[in-house]
């Protein structure tokens, strides 16, 4: 810099701006030259909020994170009911807002953003009453950010700069080759460091507390396990769910659909994260963590017919309502599908064994090897009990009744399920397979047929030859996507859009193979079941056994016809009235003879039993 | 305060008075004040009285999440508001070892000097108001506005921008932001030269500013003044090189110094430093990598610092600004201090440094050293 140059005339130098423009904006709005094509304020101006209701779940975060306290969630009458949201909604007081836009940045829906208008007036009536100032004031300072300044769009946060993590904590998973030559568990859980890391993504807005069937405290243990707090977690899960070890691991999880972490990343692993709980916290611990309050005796009893989910589940909460629970089980062992069923390489028997062994501590008698109808008569165990749960599921196969489904070759889904379970728990020595199979069937039960076939070629032939055949299109399949993945990682062929026409038997009357034909719709204009098919368009799948795996079918041949006579039945299914009870005298139902189709919904019917049960019984 | 204005002695009657140099004077900066001593014009006793600024911001703060707090602190300074994000998002990148991508750390660089050359506008303004030479702060609030009307496109805010934060920064740079801060640039090169024919080459105002409170180098090392102010009395120190952050580090520049330590000096010592902020943000310009500008964070709403505490310091046009901060592993902070850059000298130093000086020296010297109420009183 030089000084030498002072003079007293330099300021006279300013003279030369009296004719320049103003830098600053003014009012009607200008266009700057910083950013010559944006009227008045910058393209991604922080300014007053907007919100696309039809978008928008009403989660609530931008709540939960505005550092200013100004929006609140108000329920609102004009918008729709919808699946995985609630009708709540953002109401920004301006009095508040500081306008930083965090709100926009952790939006899950990515339904708000902010727009470029910022001239906010209020002027007061003349006429108004001092009194109703504050009243004036608030009606015009809160408000609706509807979708009103669409037309000026400031800042929004698309996934490249949300705040939220969107990305899952990667589940470790057995290798496929490795997998498939065992029936040991494939997926390993997470350690604690994953799990905490996973919590941590939650934003506690409990969506999917509403799409749980048995209404689980989700945030609030997925919250516990981010602190680390593995006994807090644990008593929140048990609340409600008396079965976490098994649903933790094969949960239909239809939480994580709604989860609002969803909409714009992967949702959180809330099935996982239960999972990582329970198997932190050892069964010798779980009476001194989840059994604080002593349990007062009513002296009723109780017998539950079924010991599969839904039988457990009424006997866990009538045990802890004070009800004497004595569960009649026709197989070895309880636990229904989930041990006989579910194949052990998604549901090990340790992790069974762990809940139903926390379930009898409560001192709930059971009586395996007893099956309703053969070993004790229904009637004599409804003389003796103050009430029956009926909980005995859906066991029986159903066949695709197709020419040749009757030979020998041609087996049932649980039937071979069953085998293969016992099998891995090593109960019997071998399971009857051939070296080409084929499956029928497109659910997650067909798959869980075909996936165990595959391990069980590997370990007796060295090598795989599973076909499964569906009707559905790979789009409209029923099962997960899951299976339908990681069975081709294991090696099975999936054939789509096909039905079963024939099953060919060769002249020894062995099975050899299956004639199929092109399926052209599954469902007709009313979403009824009732396929159609081509029958021109033929093709042959050679096979030397074949497992039918498209739906199971209940037992009710063990009730006693007077009983029966007062129930009500529809496809298959009891009916229950209002009070959810059967209309026979102390009878009630649950599971998959009233609901279905899955083990949470099992729990939630064994707990909603167990209610009724209880209302009658203790009024 | 009730002693305020009341009689000292009846001897003293007509020669001592107390003056309330507050928040109604033209030439105080902001809600702060000194009471004066004063016999005749001269000043025999200071006592500096802050309060009135009070904003509770320390206990604030430990009642907000980690991430709500970003909203909250830039409110701590208002000329400078950017320095508070990028310290406070330092420290939570120090306690939770978070690695901040290099193109993040350029941004940084390019805002906090950016807001440096704001506060630095601010401050010739404030040179300007304390002569009487009002056009030089309309010159500089114009100017400045260029800034912000950059940092509104940026940012998407004019003053309280909240966009450093933990893990870097909120967003990429918008598509042309660069070349019009280039120009921007250079329009400030050609201003600078503007002011100086008003400003420093004024013999008015040099002749005002000589001699005006002069620092000693060891009083600016007792009394823990720092910035342009310590470099004013010929002491090279300053905090981008001592302990780098950001990108300073990789950009090369030299920090000038003057002897006198004087108003002059002072006020010569940011002009000069102005000149080497425009070549910071030219050089940062260039040298621009590309890449991410966010560390991968936790979801805000769970979002948890280690235990541990951590003490970052950053250079501000006024000093040294620091936070102290303490994290008990919970998701709010356990306990942050604030130390401004111009704490020392306008609450401690000033209570020696006005003795002796006469009342209308006041306002100009607390605009040469750059007194900044928030900096003490929050
Ligand atoms: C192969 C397969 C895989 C599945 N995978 C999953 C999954 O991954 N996730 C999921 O959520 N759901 C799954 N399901 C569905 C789920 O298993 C059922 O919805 C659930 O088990 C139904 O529970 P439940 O208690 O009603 O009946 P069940 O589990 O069928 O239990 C009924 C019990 O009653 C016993 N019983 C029957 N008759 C009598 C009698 N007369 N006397 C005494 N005892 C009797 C049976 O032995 C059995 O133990 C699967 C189903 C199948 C078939
Ligand atoms: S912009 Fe910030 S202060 Fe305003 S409503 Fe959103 S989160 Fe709250
Ligand atoms: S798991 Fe998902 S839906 Fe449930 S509370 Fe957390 S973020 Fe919300």
């Amino acid at each position: 810099m030089n000084y030498k140059k002072k003079s007293l005339l330099g300021p006279l130098s300013s003279l030369k701006y009296l004719f320049h423009d103003p830098i600053t904006v003014r009012y009607p709005k200008e266009q700057k030259k910083t950013y010559p094509e944006h009227e008045g304020c910058s393209p991604q101006y922080r300014g007053q909020h907007t919100n696309d209701l039809e978008k928008c779940v009403g989660c609530g975060s931008c709540m939960d994170i505005c550092p200013t306290g100004a929006i609140e969630m108000v329920e609102f009458n004009d918008v729709k009911d919808k699946p995985g949201a609630t009708r709540k909604r953002p109401v920004i007081d301006y009095g508040r807002c500081c306008f930083c836009g965090f709100c926009v940045d952790v939006c899950t829906s990515s339904s708000l953003s902010m727009s470029r208008e910022y001239i906010h007036t209020f002027i007061t009536p003349l006429n108004a009453d001092s009194r109703d100032a504050g009243d004036l004031i608030s009606n015009d300072f809160v408000r609706r950010p509807d979708l009103s300044l669409t037309e000026n769009p400031g800042w929004n946060t698309p996934d490249e700069w949300s705040w939220l993590s969107l990305d899952r904590m990667v589940m470790g998973v057995m290798e496929p080759k490795e997998r498939k030559t065992s029936f040991v568990e494939m997926v390993r859980g997470y350690s604690k460091e994953e799990a905490v890391r996973e919590a941590q993504r939650c934003v506690a807005c409990g969506l999917c507390k509403e799409a749980c069937p048995i209404h689980m405290d989700i945030p609030e243990y997925i919250d516990a396990i981010w602190k680390d707090d593995i006994e807090e977690s644990v008593k929140q899960i048990y609340k409600t769910n008396p079965l976490p070890e098994v649903c933790g691991r094969v949960c239909t999880h239809k939480c994580e659909t709604a989860c609002s972490i969803g909409l714009r990343g992967d949702p959180l692993a809330i099935r996982w994260l239960k999972r990582y709980a329970v198997d932190s916290l050892p069964l010798e611990k779980y009476k001194s963590v989840l059994l604080n309050n002593a349990i007062k005796p009513v002296n009723k009893r109780v017998a539950v017919i079924g010991g599969g989910p839904a039988g457990l589940s009424a006997a866990f909460f009538l045990s802890l309502m004070g009800y004497k629970i004595t569960i009649f089980e026709a197989d070895e062992k309880v636990g229904g599908i989930m041990r006989y069923g579910i194949p052990a390489y998604r549901l090990p028997d340790s992790a069974l064994d762990k809940d139903i062994d926390f379930i009898k501590s409560l001192g709930v008698e059971i009586k395996t090897n007893t099956r309703v109808g053969k070993e004790i008569e229904f009637n004599k165990i409804k003389s003796e009990y103050d009430a029956v749960i009926l909980s005995t599921g859906f066991n029986l196969g159903r066949s695709t009744r197709i020419p040749g489904s009757q030979s020998k070759g041609v087996v049932q889904a649980l039937d071979f399920l069953s085998d293969t379970r016992d099998f891995a728990a090593k109960k019997i020595k071998e399971v009857e397979i051939t070296e080409k199979i084929l499956v029928i069937g497109g659910g997650n039960v067909a798959f869980d047929c075909s996936r165990s076939a595959a391990r069980l070629q590997m370990m007796k032939f060295g090598k795989v030859n599973v076909t499964q055949i569906c009707l559905e299109t790979l789009d409209i399949i029923p099962a997960d996507k899951a299976e339908v993945d990681e069975s081709a990682e294991e090696g099975v062929v999936l054939i789509c859009g096909r039905g079963p026409k024939q099953v060919m038997i060769d002249e020894n009357g062995k099975v050899k193979g299956l004639d199929h034909m092109k399926c052209n719709s599954v469902f007709d204009e009313n979403m009824n079941f009732n396929p159609k098919f081509n029958e021109e368009d033929k093709a042959i799948c050679e096979a030397t056994m074949i497992i039918e795996a498209i739906g199971q079918a209940p037992d009710y041949s063990y009730i006693s016809d007077d009983v029966k006579s007062k129930m009500k039945f529809e496809r298959g299914k009891i009916v229950l009235d209002k009070n959810n009870e059967t209309g026979a005298e102390k009878i009630y139902a649950a599971g998959d003879i009233v609901k279905g189709p899955d083990i949470v919904n099992a729990i939630a019917d064994g707990l909603r039993s167990a209610i009724a049960l209880d209302k009658k019984l203790n009024k | 305060m009730s002693e305020i204005l009341t009689f000292m002695g009846m001897e003293d009657q007509y020669k001592k008075y107390e003056l309330f140099f507050g928040p109604n004077h033209p030439g105080m900066h902001g809600n702060f004040s000194y009471i004066i001593t004063v016999e005749g014009h001269t000043i025999k006793k200071i006592d500096p009285d802050a309060g009135l600024l009070h904003r509770g911001f320390e206990k604030l703060v430990e009642q907000r999440l980690w991430m709500q707090n970003i909203s909250l602190i830039p409110r701590i300074c208002v000329p400078e508001p950017d320095i508070n994000e990028a310290i406070y998002s330092i420290a939570v990148e120090k306690l939770m070892g978070v690695e901040v991508p290099e193109r993040a750390q350029y941004i940084r660089t390019i805002i906090l000097e950016m807001a440096r050359i704001g506060a630095f506008l601010f401050g010739f303004g404030g040179i300007g108001g304390a002569t009487g030479l009002y056009t030089a702060s309309y010159w500089t609030f114009a100017d400045r506005d260029y800034l912000l009307d950059l940092f509104e496109w940026l940012t998407g805010a004019r003053i309280y921008h909240m966009f450093i934060l933990p893990g870097g920064v909120r967003r990429d740079i918008p598509n042309g932001w660069l070349e019009k801060l280039s120009e921007t640039v250079d329009y400030l090169q050609k201003r600078l030269y503007e002011y100086d024919r008003l400003i420093y080459n004024n013999p008015l105002i040099v002749k005002r500013l000589e001699n005006l409170g002069p620092v000693t180098q060891e009083d600016a090392m007792k009394y823990g003044i720092t910035g342009p102010n310590i470099r004013a009395t010929g002491i090279k120190y300053d905090t981008r090189k001592a302990v780098p952050y950001a990108a300073y580090d990789k950009i090369d520049f030299e920090v000038p110094v003057q002897t006198a330590g004087d108003g002059l000096a002072r006020a010569v010592q940011k002009r000069e430093e102005f000149q080497v902020s425009l070549d910071i943000i030219k050089k940062a310009i260039q040298q621009m990598p590309e890449g991410s500008v966010r560390a991968k964070m936790p979801n805000p709403l769970k979002f948890r610092v280690p235990k541990g505490d951590v003490y970052v310091k950053l250079e501000t046009a006024h000093g040294e600004h620091a936070y102290y901060i303490v994290s008990n592993g919970s998701d709010k902070p356990y306990r942050m201090a604030v130390r401004g850059g111009s704490f020392t000298a306008g609450l401690v130093y000033a209570q020696k440094a006005l003795v002796g000086m006469r009342i209308e020296d006041v306002a100009l010297w607390m605009a040469t050293m750059d007194i900044c109420p928030p900096d003490f009183d929050r």
